[in-house]
């Protein structure tokens, strides 16, 4: 039931796009179409989940028995960016399907910060294994589910006679405004 | 590119996040108040000099094969360096930015700056651009964490300005009023960059 909790408020109450502000890159980069709004949400659920639990395990199996925590970020990032390599000549091997469908994305997710976001939010919350790894899936269907959602909204604007200047990002940042004040709606649920 | 337009042209053509539409999350999360704008800002531009700096110097030794990962070593080498130094002589503003601090790693303006110029240009002028983007970034921090503190909280830099009558506008502290308030800026700042009759890059 905790899990279950746990896992509502990473995905709706601290959306990590629309209430902690991470992975904004891609948010506002990747959204203009559903398809490949979905391929880059499928491609950050896969490597956040595996990120954090690689970087969480580094953390306290490697850095903590020996007193270096100060290394965190460095440790992380290289963690991330490697494991990113991997999956994606892993991927090219065995399922050429897959690769198709979440290659372009994958050299992108290095650098966006929801991924190195969660790693480090398992930490500062202290979490143990489980709630670790419900955390950060959860998390990352939170990051999915807004950018699902948003890419159907700026299809939509695409059409819309929005005023010049207002025009790309512009508009898209204040729609990302709404879609979080509605997000706000589920304050109060879960934790 | 010249000398001067590298120590001018983050303030105005490639003024980030607005005109480089990179760095957003920063611009988001840490502008609910002026102070920890500017704090990022700096910490930023500190990374962004000595990131250039460094990728500059090492461009014929770094093969192109394996440079994304060999910016990333130095890009998080400085931001430890910056993490470690503010929690040292900052503390207070380094509880504030929290998590936002060792994420300055994955701000794409770094990557972006060391790949498009760093890589490819003399020590000097690397240096000097990375201090203008990394000084335009600053300024456009602490203006929006101005405008968001100002309407969200009645206070700027921490002094009260209105005085007690005045009710804050706490939509602007939180997540929303953040994206509202970068969108309708960044509106403004086309609609200037229109009238004045400079091409548009943003789609």
């Amino acid at each position: 039931m905790d899990l279950i909790i746990l896992a509502v408020g990473a995905i709706f109450v601290q959306n990590i796009l629309l209430a902690q502000y991470l992975g904004n890159c891609p948010f506002c980069g990747v959204s203009k179409k559903t398809g490949t709004a979905v391929g880059m949400g499928v491609a950050v659920i896969f490597v956040a989940t595996l990120a954090s639990i690689f970087t969480w395990l580094a953390y306290y199996r490697l850095l903590v028995p020996r007193g270096l925590e100060y290394l965190q970020t460095l440790v992380f990032i290289l963690i991330i960016a490697a494991l990113v390599q991997l999956v994606e000549i892993f991927l090219k091997k065995q399922s050429r399907t897959l690769y198709d469908a979440l290659g372009i994305y994958l050299p992108l997710i290095t650098t966006n910060c929801a991924v190195m976001g969660i790693a480090l939010l398992n930490i500062k919350h202290g979490f143990g294994f489980v709630d670790m790894v419900v955390y950060s899936a959860a998390s990352a269907a939170g990051f999915a589910l807004a950018i699902i959602l948003f890419a159907g909204v700026r299809e939509r604007l695409f059409l819309a006679p929005v005023p010049k200047a207002m025009r790309g990002t512009a508009v898209a940042l204040v729609t990302a405004g709404i879609m979080s004040l509605a997000f706000m709606g589920f304050a109060g649920m879960g934790k | 590119m010249d000398f001067k337009q590298a120590l001018t042209h983050g303030f105005w053509r490639d003024l980030p996040p607005f005109r480089l539409v990179l760095g957003l999350c920063p611009s988001l999360a840490v502008t609910a108040a002026a102070e920890n704008g500017l704090g990022m800002g700096l910490a930023v531009t500190f990374v962004l000099i000595f990131s250039n700096m460094f990728i500059s110097l090492l461009r014929r030794v770094i093969p192109d094969k394996v440079r994304i990962a060999s910016y990333i070593v130095v890009i998080a080498t400085l931001v430890v360096l910056v993490e470690l130094s503010m929690k040292a002589f900052f503390f207070p503003l380094s509880q504030q930015l929290g998590i936002y601090i060792p994420l300055i790693v994955v701000n794409c303006i770094i990557l972006g700056r060391a790949e498009a110029f760093a890589s490819r240009n003399p020590v000097l002028i690397s240096m000097a651009d990375g201090l203008s983007v990394g000084l335009g970034f600053t300024v456009s921090l602490t203006l929006v964490g101005s405008l968001r503190e100002i309407l969200g909280s009645g206070t700027w830099f921490g002094m009260g300005l209105f005085g007690p009558g005045f009710e804050p506008f706490g939509f602007m502290v939180k997540a929303p009023g953040a994206f509202l308030c970068l969108g309708v800026l960044l509106g403004l700042m086309n609609a200037w960059s229109r009238r004045r009759g400079e091409i548009f890059v943003q789609t």
